[in-house]
């Protein structure tokens, strides 16, 4: 035979057209399995990436130029204590712009003096020096922050927590807490503070007042350190052993931000889980795909064996199988990177947040639906390629 | 010239017992004729057919289209032998009911890798061919039994293939509508188609030139040429 039979490919994706449009119903509830999957995996990234890239601005907006200086591990076991000095050593590094100490005060705090001694609400006491807000770049939300006068005398600062947990939102003098057997005056209610998150449930008071009333020690807690942001790293380096000549190995020294943002990329750890969860919609999509092909094929008998009669061979009768299976699942891919991309931004948008849909993540959902599409259709497709012309035929 | 050849064709099918079609036909279709093969439901006329179409392989003999032996061609080489030589008409008519009848006649060059567009405009002729170039734009579902018969037939006529085979065109029409195809298929034919039509239709058997009476799988009779 000289003359063969061929079909191009632009008649093939009309076939697959014509294929839908002759059950457009069927053809769109099929294609939403495959929607929803992929509209899940575009919500899933574009939201995450969204979170994250708010979160990341916020924390630049902190400042990464923040260390902290803690007591660890002695080596002869059991806790370290930083020496008393320890903050006025560390302020006199050269980029070190403010460092600010906070330190354990061995007393619990009360809404009032009435409360059962058991019933803390799990806030910490601490002495705090009158540069703490600057230097870890806190906000007040009422009243002033310790100054040199009020550390002398019963006043205290509420993290943002503390005071909602003891019903406190008045500031300025006009609530007063029961701390440690004595009445203080609430001076300041401090806004949430990111990059030193131990502050929020904490009652802060002055150094003085705290070694004077409450017979605190002089050995701080811990130091939050800001230096200039060129020389984070040199001044990571020379901390430990300022901070405590004699034994540098019991100091631990961190960088909130850095912390800030692992945490932030640890969140992809749950993303992965939304991914799995949407590849599965993805696949059952796939299989509902399968199964409306099956079952055309089985309806489309007639059409079959006329294309077979018309001289179409069992690749060209698979191939319309198959295209069409695969644009059924582009359809559905497409609508669902749209309702993603949308979900995304309408989520993005309640949150006041930019949304960020990564074009890498909606070009790589529709290639999954295609491919699934594709998959889903070579079952279908080998059944009616397989189909004897005359038997096809003879079905209604 | 031969147009369509059997030689000693039979067919059976598988089974316990096995189940014979068609027994040793031998059969020769010149260029040119208009015949009909006649007999009672079960006598094989739809196998014939099958087998004269290269829908199924002959389980004995030879089927020969246009001189060549089908026999030993594979399965895709088959399906050019449909696409190039023979034309197909159906009592169901098989028309794609979401496409217009210009394509639905188109779609009779298109597993020949014709571009869509010289599909549409032979199938515009073909269309006036058989009388309803006016319905070029309907759809099947627009058109009668006899109008969408008449599109299946200019699909089939449509590549001009050396035969054309009709497996009972008029068993879905009324009788008036079935003559309206018998006239057609008889211009067709006087204008030089090859046409082999099986057919309970006695008023096709009596209009066409030869008739082959088929009984339990065999030729009983066959008024064919005396050449």
């Amino acid at each position: 035979m000289n003359a063969r039979s061929r079909l191009r490919p632009a008649d093939v994706g009309s076939l697959a057209r014509l294929g839908l449009t002759g059950r457009p119903l069927r053809a769109l509830l099929s294609a939403v399995g495959i929607a929803l999957g992929v509209a899940t995996l575009v919500a899933v990234t574009g939201i995450s990436g969204s979170s994250r890239a708010q979160l990341i601005a916020e924390i630049d907006a902190l400042g990464t130029n923040m260390l902290t200086v803690t007591a660890g591990q002695a080596l002869s076991g059991g806790q370290a204590t930083l020496p008393a000095t320890a903050p006025a050593m560390v302020a006199r590094i050269g980029p070190v712009q403010s460092a600010a100490a906070i330190g354990d005060v061995a007393a619990n705090v009360y809404r009032n003096d009435r409360i059962p001694a058991a019933n803390t609400d799990a806030i910490t006491v601490y002495s705090a020096g009158t540069n703490l807000l600057r230097t870890v770049q806190g906000h007040l939300a009422r009243g002033t922050f310790l100054n040199r006068a009020t550390a002398r005398f019963p006043a205290a600062v509420l993290g943002a927590s503390a005071a909602a947990a003891m019903g406190i939102d008045q500031a300025g003098g006009r609530a007063q807490i029961w701390l440690g057997g004595h009445w203080f005056a609430v001076a300041g209610i401090m806004a949430p503070a990111p990059l030193a998150p131990e502050l929020d449930r904490a009652v802060l008071i002055g150094l003085p007042i705290a070694r004077s009333l409450l017979h605190a020690r002089a050995a701080p807690a811990e130091i939050y350190v800001r230096t200039d942001p060129a020389s984070v790293a040199a001044v990571e380096g020379v901390l430990a052993a300022t901070a405590d000549p004699a034994a540098p190995q019991n100091v631990t020294i961190s960088n909130p931000a850095d912390a800030l943002t692992a945490r932030a990329d640890a969140t992809a750890a749950f993303q992965s889980l939304l991914l799995a969860l949407g590849a599965v919609a993805l696949l059952v999509g796939g299989v509902g795909i399968a199964n409306v092909m099956v079952i055309a094929v089985l309806e489309r008998r007639g059409e079959i064996g006329l294309r077979r009669a018309l001289g179409a061979t069992r690749t060209h009768i698979a191939a319309q199988f198959i295209a069409e299976s695969a644009l059924l699942a582009l359809l559905g891919g497409v609508a669902g990177a749209l309702l993603g991309g949308f979900a995304t931004a309408g989520y993005a948008h309640l949150r006041h947040w930019s949304a960020v849909v990564p074009g890498t993540s909606l070009a790589a959902a529709v290639a999954a639906a295609l491919a699934v599409g594709a998959v889903a259709g070579v079952y279908p497709a080998l059944r009616a390629a397989r189909l004897s012309p005359a038997e096809a035929l003879r079905s209604p | 010239m031969t147009a369509l050849e059997l030689a000693a064709a039979g067919k059976e099918h598988p089974g316990s017992p096995p189940v014979t079609a068609l027994r040793s036909v031998t059969l020769a279709i010149g260029d040119g004729e208009f015949a009909a093969i006649v007999g009672p439901s079960g006598s094989g006329k739809s196998t014939l057919l099958a087998l004269a179409g290269t829908l199924e392989r002959p389980t004995s003999g030879e089927v020969r289209i246009g001189g060549t032996a089908v026999g030993h061609l594979a399965d895709r080489e088959l399906a050019s032998v449909r696409a190039y030589r023979i034309g197909f008409v159906f009592q169901q008519f098989f028309m794609v009911p979401t496409l217009s009848a210009v394509d639905n006649v188109a779609s009779g060059l298109l597993y020949r890798g014709i571009p869509a567009a010289q599909r549409r405009d032979a199938a515009a002729t073909a269309l006036a061919t058989v009388g309803l170039a006016h319905r070029m734009w309907h759809r099947p579902g627009e058109m009668s039994g006899g109008e969408r018969q008449r599109t299946a037939i200019a699909r089939a006529l449509i590549g001009r293939p050396a035969i054309i085979l009709a497996d009972e065109p008029t068993g879905s029409l009324d009788t008036a509508t079935g003559l309206g195809i018998l006239a057609l298929l008889s211009e067709l034919n006087a204008a030089g188609s090859t046409i082999l039509v099986a057919t309970h239709n006695p008023e096709i058997s009596r209009a066409v030139p030869r008739t082959i009476r088929l009984r339990d799988g065999a030729v009983e009779s066959d008024t064919g040429r005396a050449a």
